[in-house]
């Protein structure tokens, strides 16, 4: 089960010094508190945020601690990365562990370009505000005479408060901070630092690494409770690729072609057992077999597969023009329960904005950029008519006019 | 416990049909609830199970048994059920250490060409141990091998021919000489129509284990595409030897999966059809 949520002790809960009453919310004393993890309303399972609200809420809420996503990775690797810069810099705010590794570029210079987290209340670091007391004559202006009781009340809120918040929005045109950055501790696997004879050596070396990592920062279910708990989490950058000394990308038939499909299971038996959780990216557009490609899918929890238009026909095609790209939602898990919560439309596109990732139901085609798009055809002399319609409408197109059903 | 599915294939926990071969399949997902299904219905039938679970961990089992209301962890203490974790026993090989004595099921995966007989050991050694050595306390009911699933095996580096033959020989074990029953689940990703000349392993493979047995359940997706109350359909294949010849009988239905079980009805008479 991933991240069993009964099984680990909760860390008592500090009294916050600015509650206004001495009420204090009932926690059943099974729970365990981590910050920037929330239960599933849905199966009670420990959920973290993949640092995209929109991923979140298809995923069914968040990802599942002790569970991989796949994302299928856009043909230039652009907005992939991005959502792996979301989920690390998502684990660098909510104060998780991470692990980065990356066969392509050092993992020091993908953590250097996470985004900068949107936060009204600054910074990790600053110190907590002392709540104003009460007999300071000389802010008479400021004394309140109605809401008398939030006197005591700090104006700025404190940093305690924006932690526990689930799923934060950052401005992707700026960098985060170092200051912020470092404060997280990051384990890094750059395979060229790890000089491997053989392909199969490369995958089982970043799974040793991943295991002695675990088992040192107490991250296993079964160690015992010294100190408070914290997530792992892990991302591992287009794994199935060449660089990883794998063949899958480039022959049709595979020498070794288990060798990611093993190494996959050797993560999910990681995760399993473990409070981490793991965002993996593989170029699938260069495997040409899709049947390892299912299989690949299967060994991973969740998966999601990203269409950018870059460089394709659509993007100039009018039907797409507020979107980046498609994505489909391959797989949804069902851990711990029979029946999973799938998504209700399966046409849904992503944009990148810059102060969010939008992902959205593809809108049904309105009437009057059809309508546009027929006229623009018609100055140009052309005979034939090519659209791209959803399948919702049924349309006859005959000489003088078209009708739709 | 399903109960439509009882009456459909006419079993109870009191009286099921016993040396059976059923397969589970599925083709472009996920048939894995039957096996939950198949998994409460022995342990109800106080059989002895053995179940060798090498995608899942054994909280997730345990958690959906629970809401079907069979306890597996009461049933493992009693001994009527022996679990293989695969994920466990799988990380002690994939990743090697000095002191590590497990157990040697999951040894195929050092070098997968050599075949699925640790595998294979370990099932006959727990279903031949019971039946001789120490009286056992309580007295179980016919044995069962559960298998979820095959497929990983082939991905896992297994060829076609060691997971027909680890399939044969726990049919030969289990069906035909301690008349228990085997279910066992496939799984299948690409195009019926495909075929990929050197690849389609799963396919060759769900093709020779339909040819062995003696109960399929394949679990598709609609054909009219994708519907949120109704998650699929079922077609049930019976495949029994009268006499020389064999009799087919096919029967299909759909099937929505709610959170304590799956209810199964007959095409285009969904509730939320009608």
């Amino acid at each position: 089960m991933a991240a069993p949520v009964s099984t680990v002790g909760k860390p008592s809960t500090e009294r916050s010094p600015f509650n206004t009453t001495s009420f204090q919310k009932k926690t059943r004393t099974k729970l365990i508190s981590i910050p920037g993890t929330r239960p599933s309303v849905q199966n009670g399972q420990l959920l973290v945020s993949t640092g995209v609200t929109s991923l979140d809420y298809l995923l069914g809420g968040g990802l599942a601690v002790g569970t991989v996503l796949l994302i299928e990775e856009d043909r230039y690797d652009s907005y992939s990365r991005m959502i792996l810069k979301y989920f690390l810099a998502e684990g660098v705010v909510c104060r998780h562990e991470l692990f980065v590794a990356a066969a392509q570029d050092n993992p020091d210079d993908i953590l250097q370009e996470l985004p900068a987290p949107i936060l009204d209340d600054v910074a990790i670091h600053k110190p907590v505000e002392q709540p104003r007391l009460s007999c300071e004559p000389q802010d008479s202006l400021d004394a309140m005479k109605i809401a008398w009781r939030y006197q005591n009340l700090p104006k700025v809120q404190s940093a305690l408060a924006s932690s526990s918040r689930f799923g934060h929005y950052y401005d992707v045109s700026k960098t985060m901070e170092p200051e912020i950055r470092q404060a997280a501790k990051c384990h890094c696997f750059y395979l060229p630092e790890h000089p491997t004879h053989t392909m199969l050596e490369s995958y089982s070396a970043l799974l040793k690494s991943l295991q002695e990592v675990i088992n040192r920062e107490g991250f296993d279910v079964a160690a015992p409770m010294t100190k408070s708990r914290n997530i792992l989490r892990i991302g591992l950058h287009s794994l199935g690729s060449a660089l990883w000394g794998d063949d899958l990308s480039c022959h049709d038939n595979p020498r070794n072609g288990h060798a990611l499909t093993t190494f996959l299971y050797g993560l999910r038996a990681l995760l399993r057992s473990s409070l981490s959780v793991a965002v993996v990216t593989v170029p699938s557009h260069l495997i040409q077999d899709r049947a390892l490609m299912g299989s690949i899918t299967r060994l991973c929890d969740n998966a999601i597969a990203l269409e950018s238009f870059k460089g394709s026909e659509r993007e100039t095609n009018p039907l797409y023009k507020d979107y980046h790209g498609l994505l489909h939602v391959r797989q949804v898990p069902h851990l711990n329960c029979l029946a999973s919560k799938l998504p209700d439309h399966k046409d849904l596109a992503f944009k990148l904005k810059r102060k969010q990732f939008t992902i959205e139901p593809l809108h049904l085609f309105p009437f009057n950029m059809f309508v546009s798009v027929l006229n623009l055809s018609a100055d140009d002399n052309e005979k034939s008519l090519t659209l791209v319609l959803p399948a919702c409408f049924y349309y006859r197109v005959s000489k003088s006019k078209v009708k739709l059903y | 416990m399903f109960t439509e599915l009882n009456s459909i294939l006419n079993t109870t926990p009191d009286s099921f049909t016993q040396g059976d071969f059923i397969l589970l399949s599925d083709r472009q997902s996920d048939a894995s609830f039957l096996i939950h299904h198949f998994l409460s219905l022995y342990l109800r039938a106080r059989c002895k199970v053995w179940f060798l679970g090498l995608v899942q961990s054994f909280n997730h089992y345990s958690a959906i048994s629970q809401r079907l209301g069979v306890s597996l962890t009461q049933a493992k203490e009693k001994g009527q059920l022996v679990f293989l974790e695969g994920l466990n026993e799988s990380l002690s090989v994939l990743i090697p250490r000095e002191a590590d004595t497990g157990s040697e099921a999951m040894g195929f995966l050092r070098d997968p060409a050599v075949g699925l007989k640790s595998l294979y050991e370990f099932v006959r050694t727990s279903a031949t141990s019971s039946g001789g050595g120490e009286p056992e306390p309580e007295e179980w009911g016919p044995p069962v091998l559960l298998v979820d699933d095959l497929s990983v095996l082939l991905s896992l580096g297994a060829s076609v021919g060691a997971v027909l033959d680890f399939s044969h020989y726990c049919r030969a074990t289990v069906c035909s000489q301690l008349q228990g029953n085997v279910v066992m689940l496939a799984r299948c990703d690409g195009e019926e129509e495909e075929e990929d000349g050197d690849d389609g392993g799963s396919e060759r493979l769900l093709r020779g284990l339909t040819h062995q047995c003696s109960l399929t359940l394949h679990v598709q997706g609609l054909p009219t595409g994708y519907c949120r109350d109704i998650h699929g359909q079922v077609e049930v294949c019976w495949r029994r030897r009268r006499g020389d010849g064999r009799c087919t009988q096919k029967k299909l239905f759909q099937y929505k999966v709610h959170d304590k079980g799956a209810s199964f009805f007959a095409p285009g008479t969904s509730s939320a059809v009608l």
